[in-house]
């Protein structure tokens, strides 16, 4: 019987922002890993490194950034140090993103068709200009946009749309995994809905792997099979999402939970979490978590937590749960 | 040897090709009629030793006194030398376009290039680069061109390459400010993320998005060099006297302004005013109609 490794392996990761201040730790040894066709939701606010972490599954860490140590697997093969123009037909071809401005995501001054031709003969030489036009239009289709409109310019399309086109650009090559970095974050709630219902159904037919990066954990816990939150650049919780949302194990997931509205409760007032994320150049010496936590201890100040793996598939980076029996 | 069935579609396309033009706007119009005027000067330029009534270069045609006013004989008048205005007009624009045409493909093969190159490779390339064409922008343009002419001596080519230098740091500017902005841009970044090469994101997602702004400052650059070819003529680096030039007869109907001849002036002139400003419609309107947002 032979193991059969999953589709993505990230292995105690670690990427630094090289500043004249300082480096700057914008992912700290973070470690999951992914099966075909799951979701993963990477929840945490801005500047917890969650961008960063998607940004280096493909490679692409924005300058000064700098993989520091760790390892990235797709599919056991280790990319970490693999050379530019192999990771080159990597990209697109078995791993893709979506950015979170869908407006500026196109350039202006080609065709929807050029985009899809241009990209699908990069990686498939092979195929004609035909071919790679039909496939364009299958993949407009089913993302919901016309195949006809395929000859006109990003312009004449909404934000919504325009997104829509970014994912069909991103699934054309029918990758294993879409990284998708706040899809919806420039979007109105409803056009948000239904893009994240396209992202969710992408699944049933085309059986791809996928990752929302989000601040929003509400839109996460429904859609998502599991869930991991960062904080500080730290992973601080990693659990399915049912069962993320019955025990959340780390008080800033317990926070975070509190802080979403629930419509059926109007007289109650909304939680917020006091303070603001850490400056990462002067992190606390303990628990990044430690000065906005409500049940910190004295140890949590001193030492930082371990992860710990609270029941089967649930880890949590806290002393808290470490007590526990 | 195309077929007619070939041959009827080359036509078809060609007449979709205008009809789209004429169906753009004003744009259309702009570049249609910009490329009226200087396709009428260029036709009158290339034709004009055969269909002008005097030989331009002979001087005393007319008798004197010169310079005359228009008359039946000479509808252009004569300059002081006695020469067949209307013959020196027809004749006089060659030194002009050629110098024109020359001075924008040597800045555009060589400034945009260079343009692209340095600034999204960044670092100390970039850095060289920009040092000597900010160097090069700190002369004042006519200066620059007229020490390089002396340098190089008297020709077209010389005369187009000394204008070229002189604009290739327009375009490097123009080109760098234009790929640093875009180079950031999520389509960049997007086009990155599918897998293409540097060079294909250069050549594919740059490029075009950059090539409106290059159609202008190539515009600016036809007017301008159209009159610092004047400018060397005037200070003696153009072409001789041999060879009319609407330059050449600007800068000496100058002189004789003040006497009252307004015509030895006010031909070349009109001239000169017109190819520019062909060139700059044409240039116009290229760049709204290669940018797809105003397209109607």
């Amino acid at each position: 019987m032979t193991i059969l490794s999953p589709l993505l392996e990230v292995d105690s990761l670690t990427v630094d922002y090289q500043t004249r201040r300082g480096d700057i730790r914008a992912v700290d040894d973070v470690s999951f890993t992914m099966e075909k066709g799951e979701m993963l939701g990477l929840v945490g606010e801005s500047g917890s490194g969650k961008s960063t972490l998607g940004l280096s599954i493909m490679r692409l860490v924005p300058y000064p950034g700098v993989i520091r140590n760790g390892h990235i697997k797709i599919d056991g093969t280790d990319i970490t140090n693999l050379a530019e123009e192999k990771m080159q037909s990597l990209r697109g071809r078995r791993i893709t993103f979506v950015f979170q401005d869908p407006m500026t995501s196109l350039s202006p001054v080609k065709k929807i068709g050029d985009h899809f031709t241009e990209f699908i003969l990069t990686h498939e030489p092979e195929t004609g200009k035909e071919e790679a036009f039909e496939r364009a239009k299958c993949t407009l289709s089913d993302v919901g946009i016309l195949p006809e409109r395929i000859n006109d310019y990003p312009h004449q399309f909404s934000g919504g749309m325009r997104q829509r086109i970014m994912i069909a650009l991103a699934i054309v090559l029918n990758p294993e995994l879409v990284i998708a970095d706040e899809p919806t974050t420039a979007l109105d709630v409803i056009v948000q809905a239904k893009i994240l219902d396209l992202l969710k159904s992408l699944r049933d037919t085309y059986g791809m792997a996928r990752i929302l990066i989000t601040h929003d954990l509400s839109i996460v816990l429904e859609r998502c099979d599991r869930i991991l939150v960062m904080y500080a650049g730290s992973l601080v919780e990693y659990a399915d999402s049912r069962e993320l949302y019955a025990n959340p194990g780390h008080p800033y997931t317990q926070r975070l939970l509190q802080s979403i509205p629930n419509v059926e409760l109007t007289d109650q007032r909304l939680e917020a979490i006091p303070g603001s994320p850490p400056d990462l150049l002067s992190l606390p010496r303990g628990c990044s978590f430690f000065p906005r936590c409500l049940c910190a201890k004295e140890k949590c100040g001193l030492e930082k937590p371990p992860l710990v793996e609270l029941r089967p598939g649930h880890f949590v980076r806290c002393f808290k749960e470490n007590s526990q029996p | 040897m195309p077929t007619v069935k070939t041959r009827r579609a080359i036509f078809s396309g060609l007449i979709s090709r205008l009809t789209s033009l004429t169906g753009r706007g004003s744009a259309g119009w702009m570049t249609i009629i910009g490329a009226a005027i200087v396709g009428v000067i260029i036709l009158l330029t290339l034709l004009g030793p055969w269909i002008s009534p005097y030989d331009p270069r002979a001087i005393n045609v007319s008798p004197p006194p010169n310079p005359s006013p228009p008359s039946g004989n000479f509808p252009l008048g004569t300059n002081l030398l006695g020469q067949d205005m209307l013959s020196r007009i027809l004749c006089g624009g060659s030194i002009m376009i050629q110098v024109a045409l020359l001075s924008v493909l040597f800045c555009f093969v060589i400034g945009v290039p260079i343009g692209l190159l340095a600034s999204y490779t960044g670092g100390a390339l970039d850095k060289v680069v920009n040092l000597v064409m900010d160097s090069f922008y700190a002369f004042p343009g006519l200066v620059l061109a007229i020490a390089i002419a002396a340098m190089m001596g008297r020709g077209v080519i010389n005369m187009a390459l000394s204008i070229g230098v002189v604009y290739i740091p327009s375009y490097y500017r123009i080109v760098r400010s234009q790929v640093l902005t875009i180079k950031e841009l999520p389509y960049a970044e997007a086009a990155r993320a599918t897998g293409a090469r540097g060079r294909t994101i250069l050549l594919r997602y740059v490029l075009p998005n950059i090539l409106p702004s290059i159609a202008v400052v190539a515009t600016m650059n036809f007017a301008d060099a159209i009159l610092t070819a004047a400018g060397l003529t005037f200070v003696g680096l153009g072409i001789g006297i041999e060879v009319p030039d609407w330059g050449w007869d600007l800068s000496k109907g100058r002189e004789l302004l003040p006497s009252g001849a307004w015509w030895v002036i006010t031909f070349p002139g009109v001239m000169i005013v017109l190819l520019a400003l062909g060139f700059t419609l044409i240039g116009e309107g290229l760049s709204e109609l290669l940018n797809p947002r105003l397209e109607k």
